[in-house]
């Protein structure tokens, strides 16, 4: 795996440099869907990925433009990483016509069909049935492809999750399975949850390789993609990585984070995934805080252009309410 | 159709001939359920196509209603023309979550980006003393999605042409067989084929009274309608064939001549799709009416097994027949 790592990995500083502003596109982006909450220029469900993005950088590293995506409700972070542009992605926060759902999802539900970009799923588990039939798709075609599926500790609570993790081990289908595990399942701490907490170990029994991996680290998360990805690609079916992590914010802008300790979100602050690449390049020199700031001031920038586009977008006429609901040429 | 060959088959080999052109003549569609490929189905509606098609297309699942029932959602929004096939209506409780959630929602909450061309076959009713998990009548609860079409074939002509335009449609379409009919005989031309999957089709032309109804309680409305004939009661007996959509037209057009309605559902009466059918007569040809709608429903009752008890739970030949006189009055 080291071998392909080193194959395919660009030039490192340079690396990540994009990294780290992958990274910091999506924390503004999300600041910036705080800001609009609370000035209630956005509305409905919001879950802020702001503490994970190590992951959805680092997985996207492993995936081409022929790979798909299969997410949750909790997806920001994977549709900027797909590369989905920004000012698609906020036009849905605003509900507009221009959103790349034409409004109709919102946050929970970005779609992007021309990236393979299968959605946000908002129930939780739901999504993986989805992954499995994309893979089983490519498989029997012949596509060399990989479906990443991503979902959070909460769903290997589900019926599905076993249900998927079966199916698809059985039929030796191309699936990364990337469990996003940040410890709660809304309100529910892991260990209330789950008999077993080892996730991996539980993926594990389906017989396809699975590890834990620490999902603070970019770079420790793309080289276990690259890893996993490489071997489905060879044939090596399904794989699932425990991605480690932890949501600094509240489940949801409705949550009021009853349930743990401020201490406990302290101390996993201190292993902020954007701070720690920084620190790491800082040290190296390869990185000044004027290039941080400077990097910094540029997402905003485009993020602001993405909103005042957002607010000036047309909303979807109310004679189309129940357009979609079949295709063109259709009727109920 | 002129000049074909006539042949004798029955509902269930109807179906395996509608599976096998299907197989044929697109490489996208494949066939996935529990036991359809060793085995030959549940009830054998798929026997020999797995020796005919192998075991990538003719695909047997575990014991996972809600992964294989999604991957087929999944692999017909990446391209493929899947047919899943459960065992039962009751069954495929096991996968509502996939089938409203995502087969019927995806088109609409991407915007219109993610169709599903999915068609899902499952067997549905009762009649065969299988008792209160294998014997319900739970189309009229898929009818109340939008977003997916719901068809109900009960002639050999339909279990044979209905599934090719169902795989055809950009939409998810369910398609329930209803088990008392695989044994069905008759007769089909040999070029039999695709057939329209949107109009209800009268099934026998009468004048006093419309009864209305679909699947396994066909054979039972048409055994009513010659009782009535020999009362000289003539009743026009229509197959609503398509559930979701309902073919309004059809419906209102014949209220329009008879004035008289009997709606015959193996379903449960109260939230049915009866009362689906009785709404929309009533908004639509309310003043056509010389009397109310009437309703011959499944009992409400968990289904029971001893043969005398489901078959007074089942809308009967002389119940029909009973609620027919009440309207004509």
């Amino acid at each position: 795996m080291n071998r392909t790592a080193a194959k395919s990995a660009p030039p490192e500083a340079a690396h990540r440099r994009d990294l780290l502003r992958q990274m910091l596109l999506i924390r503004t982006f999300e600041d910036k869907c705080v800001e609009l909450y609370s000035a209630g220029e956005i509305r409905g469900f919001v879950h802020l990925y702001i503490g994970e993005e190590a992951v959805a950088t680092g997985v996207n590293q492993a995936l081409t433009a022929d790979d798909s995506i299969v997410s949750t409700y909790r997806e920001h972070g994977h549709a900027l990483a797909r590369g989905m542009p920004l000012d698609s992605l906020m036009a849905e926060m605003f509900g507009k016509t221009t959103g790349c759902s034409r409004g109709r999802g919102g946050s929970m539900h970005l779609f992007d069909v021309s990236r393979r970009f299968y959605g946000g799923n908002a129930i939780v588990g739901g999504g993986l049935p989805l992954a499995v039939g994309v893979a089983l798709a490519d498989k029997l075609r012949g596509d060399q492809r990989v479906t990443a599926c991503f979902f959070g500790d909460g769903a290997v609570a589900e019926g599905e999750f076993h249900e998927c993790m079966n199916l698809a081990a059985l039929w030796q289908l191309p699936v990364l399975f990337c469990c996003e595990n940040n410890l709660y399942a809304m309100g529910t701490a892991l260990e209330r949850a789950q008999a077993q907490t080892d996730l991996a170990l539980r993926a594990g029994s389906y017989g396809m390789p699975a590890w834990p991996v620490d999902g603070m680290d970019a770079l420790a998360v793309e080289h276990a993609a690259r890893s996993a990805a490489e071997a489905i690609r060879e044939g090596g079916g399904p794989h699932f990585l425990e991605l480690r992590t932890y949501r600094f914010r509240a489940h949801s802008m409705y949550d009021p984070e009853l349930y743990r300790d401020k201490a406990e979100v302290e101390e996993w602050k201190k292993r902020d995934p954007i701070d720690l690449l920084a620190a790491r390049m800082r040290d190296s020199g390869e990185l000044s805080d004027a290039d941080f700031q400077a990097m910094s001031d540029e997402l905003t920038g485009e993020i602001d252009k993405a909103i005042t586009a957002a607010r000036a977008a047309p909303a979807e006429p109310v004679e189309d309410l129940t357009r979609f609901v079949y295709s063109p040429e259709q009727t109920s | 159709m002129t000049g074909a060959e006539i042949v004798k088959t029955t509902y269930r080999e109807a179906m395996r001939a509608a599976i096998r052109e299907a197989m044929q003549r697109d490489d996208r569609v494949f066939l996935m359920g529990e036991d359809v490929g060793r085995y030959g189905g549940c009830f054998a509606v798929s026997m020999g196509l797995l020796e005919e098609f192998g075991s990538e297309r003719i695909r047997d699942t575990p014991l996972s209603e809600s992964a294989f029932v999604g991957a087929g959602i999944g692999a017909a929004m990446a391209g493929m023309r899947p047919i899943v096939e459960i065992m039962t209506v009751n069954f495929s409780l096991l996968a509502l979550d996939q089938i409203m959630n995502n087969a019927a929602t995806l088109l609409h909450m991407s915007g219109g980006q993610c169709s599903v061309p999915l068609v899902i076959r499952m067997t549905t009713g009762a009649g065969r003393q299988v008792a209160a998990q294998h014997s319900h009548s739970l189309e009229g609860w898929y009818t109340h999605i939008p977003g997916i079409k719901v068809l109900a074939p009960a002639t050999l002509e339909d279990a044979r042409g209905m599934l090719w335009t169902a795989l055809q449609d950009p939409d998810p379409v369910l398609i329930f067989e209803h088990g008392s009919l695989y044994n069905l005989q008759g007769t089909l031309p040999a070029d039999a084929g695709a057939v329209d999957i949107r109009a209800a089709a009268v099934r026998r032309a009468g004048t006093d009274i419309t009864l209305i109804t679909y699947g396994g309680t066909l054979g039972t409305t048409l055994t009513a309608a010659d009782a009535l004939a020999a009362e000289g009661i003539d009743a026009e007996v229509i197959d609503l064939r398509s559930l979701r959509p309902l073919d309004d037209k059809t419906i209102t057009g014949s209220v329009a001549k008879t004035h008289r309605v009997v709606i015959v559902d193996e379903g449960w009466r109260t939230g049915s799709l009866a009362a689906e059918v009785s709404a929309r007569i009533m908004e639509q040809a309310f003043w056509d009416l010389d009397a109310p709608v009437e309703r011959v429903c499944g009992a409400e009752v968990p289904m029971p097994y001893p043969r005398h008890l489901e078959q007074a739970a089942l809308p009967q030949a002389e119940a029909i027949a009973a609620a027919a006189r009440q309207a004509v009055g």
